[in-house]
């Protein structure tokens, strides 16, 4: 099996949540999901995982499969009503979607152009205000671009570490914005200041490409040798394409030709 | 003779009479799911104007902003879930129809209707800090620990309703009701943090029968909260209503083209399904169904 872009993309996604240990493991979009299933089935089976809306999970089903009462062995409930209590209780990471996300690590899902009159309405922040600062937070962009990786976000939905410690103790305490994996590499926020740092970039991508698809500054380590992402294993093939996406979903996000 | 508590029954016409210009409007269930869907078209059908519509928003914050009815929104999202962006919604912002608009993080929300429903001018927490909600809200403020950590952290104000308006699977003539899905949302809530909360239901029971198949926990909502009840099967139509029915996604996927569309497509979309009261809704999208089912 020759692993494809998405299945780069799963692995990495999978190590994003590799040393959480045991703690509510909350992904939203379609390659977050099954990176953290990945991951539950490989390097981390103490993940606490959901099936997306109100039930923890004792295994990990396919993607979008209908809850069925054989196959899935529930262990708990998580109402939205709970979800909320577990954020503020801060056993959990959440990898959410990102709009905009700029230098600083801030995210927007809010609205794209001036508050008051948008020139296009997003979603809203949603709990990303909520997520940054109190519960370790990943970002997951599908398509990267200029458009999306910006110098400053136009409106923070999602708190940047720089903010959180400007807004004092109350908001740096247990703020942890720990990964950003997009389609052509993985980052973190740990540059100079706080900013953006290109960790790997996927294979068969040049650090060109990525600086090319990129509307800011990427800070690299030392002299630029930038490793590739790993390529996953072919246990972690077996279990995408057989067990958790054998109808290929994955491709609609990250597509088989990239 | 014995006194029993009293019933509470009323007509969607009813309720919507109880209602101002002006108020403020507390809509339960979250984006696309059990939502007061018939009660929400009766107020679209109404003179009502000038609402502060409060609201984890769906079709129920698309509907009441594309017809004017809304002075002020207060959400955290408005989204379709399987339709991300709800178009009418959308429209509204872009064209600055909404004259004032509050964004909170969606954890805040449900901290300012529990600050509410305790009395209380505030909560403490954590979300909102250092983002963009405190700079386009600088009336929200925020609250320094009088304890030794000197923390400061947001001081979420109550979200004080005048009326809250629900949806649930059963409830009983007095105001008693269950949620038979998975998520209660926070429909409690609402009616805690209303001054009155009315409820409408898939059917009414009597209520012994609340319990026969459903487990006590199941009872979210008791009728010391409650100031009517109404019977509207199929009255969360077209979001959730687990497991009477599941959303109507074909009927979505409609509304949100004739949303998104030309205002011709929209007033065709108004004249077929929303220009009649409950009973001729729930006729023309019985007529919808069958047409899609060919």
């Amino acid at each position: 099996m020759t692993p494809t872009r998405a299945d780069v993309c799963a692995a990495a996604i999978a190590d994003a949540f590799a040393d959480d240990g045991e703690l509510f493991a909350s992904p939203m979009g379609l390659l977050p999901m099954l990176g953290v299933r990945l991951c539950r089935l490989t390097q981390n089976p103490d993940l606490v995982i959901s099936d997306g809306e109100s039930l923890f999970l004792a295994s990990p089903p396919p993607l979008f499969a209908q809850h069925s009462v054989e196959r899935d062995v529930v262990e708990g409930w998580i109402p939205f009503r709970r979800v909320f209590d577990v954020v503020a209780y801060g056993k959990r990471h959440v990898m959410m979607g990102a709009t905009q996300v700029d230098r600083h690590g801030n995210q927007n899902i809010s609205a794209i152009g001036d508050f008051t009159q948008p020139k296009r309405q997003l979603l809203g922040s949603r709990g990303a205000p909520g997520n940054t600062v109190n519960n370790r937070t990943s970002y997951w962009v599908p398509k990267h671009s200029p458009r999306v990786f910006v110098e400053k976000v136009d409106i923070v939905s999602g708190v940047g570490p720089a903010r959180a410690k400007a807004a004092g103790k109350g908001a740096s305490r247990y703020h942890d914005i720990h990964r950003i994996v997009s389609n052509l590499a993985v980052f973190d926020v740990r540059g100079p200041g706080d900013t953006l740092r290109l960790l790997s970039v996927h294979p068969g991508v040049t650090l060109d490409e990525v600086r090319e698809a990129s509307g800011c500054d990427l800070h690299v380590d030392a002299d630029g040798a930038i490793p590739e992402t790993r390529l996953p294993t072919a246990e972690e093939l077996v279990l995408v394409n057989e067990v958790l996406d054998p109808k290929g979903l994955r491709f609609k996000e990250v597509p088989q030709d990239a | 003779m014995t006194k029993g508590p009293r019933d509470k029954r009323m007509t969607i016409d009813e309720v919507v009479a109880t209602l101002e210009d002006g108020i403020t409007l507390g809509i339960g269930g979250w984006g696309p799911r059990r939502k007061p869907m018939a009660l929400v078209r009766a107020i679209l059908r109404s003179e009502l104007k000038d609402l502060t519509l409060v609201s984890w928003g769906g079709a129920d914050v698309g509907l009441l902003v594309r017809a004017g009815k809304v002075k002020k929104l207060v959400y955290a999202f408005v989204s379709l879930d399987s339709v991300p962006l709800e178009p009418n919604f959308q429209k509204a912002r872009q064209e600055g129809t909404i004259p004032e608009v509050v964004e909170l993080d969606e954890g805040m929300f449900q901290t300012g209707l529990q600050a509410a429903a305790q009395r209380l001018p505030f909560l403490p927490m954590r979300a909102g800090l250092g983002s963009d909600v405190l700079v386009n809200n600088p009336w929200i403020k925020t609250v320094t620990s009088p304890y030794d950590d000197g923390q400061e952290l947001v001081a979420v104000p109550a979200l004080e309703l005048d009326v809250g308006l629900v949806h649930l699977n059963r409830a009983d003539r007095h105001g008693n009701a269950t949620y038979l899905g998975p998520d209660p949302y926070f429909d409690d809530l609402f009616c805690m943090a209303a001054e009155r909360a009315y409820v409408s239901c898939e059917q009414v029971v009597d209520t012994a029968g609340l319990t026969v198949d459903a487990p006590v926990q199941r009872l979210l909502v008791s009728r010391m909260m409650v100031d009517g009840v109404v019977e509207t099967p199929n009255g969360a139509h077209f979001t959730t209503c687990t497991p009477d029915y599941e959303r109507d996604e074909r009927f979505q996927r409609a509304y949100a083209a004739a949303a998104g569309g030309s205002d011709e497509e929209w007033a065709a979309f108004e004249e077929r399904f929303l220009s009649g009261d409950e009973a001729a809704y729930q006729a023309a999208i019985a007529e919808f169904a069958k047409e899609q089912a060919q």
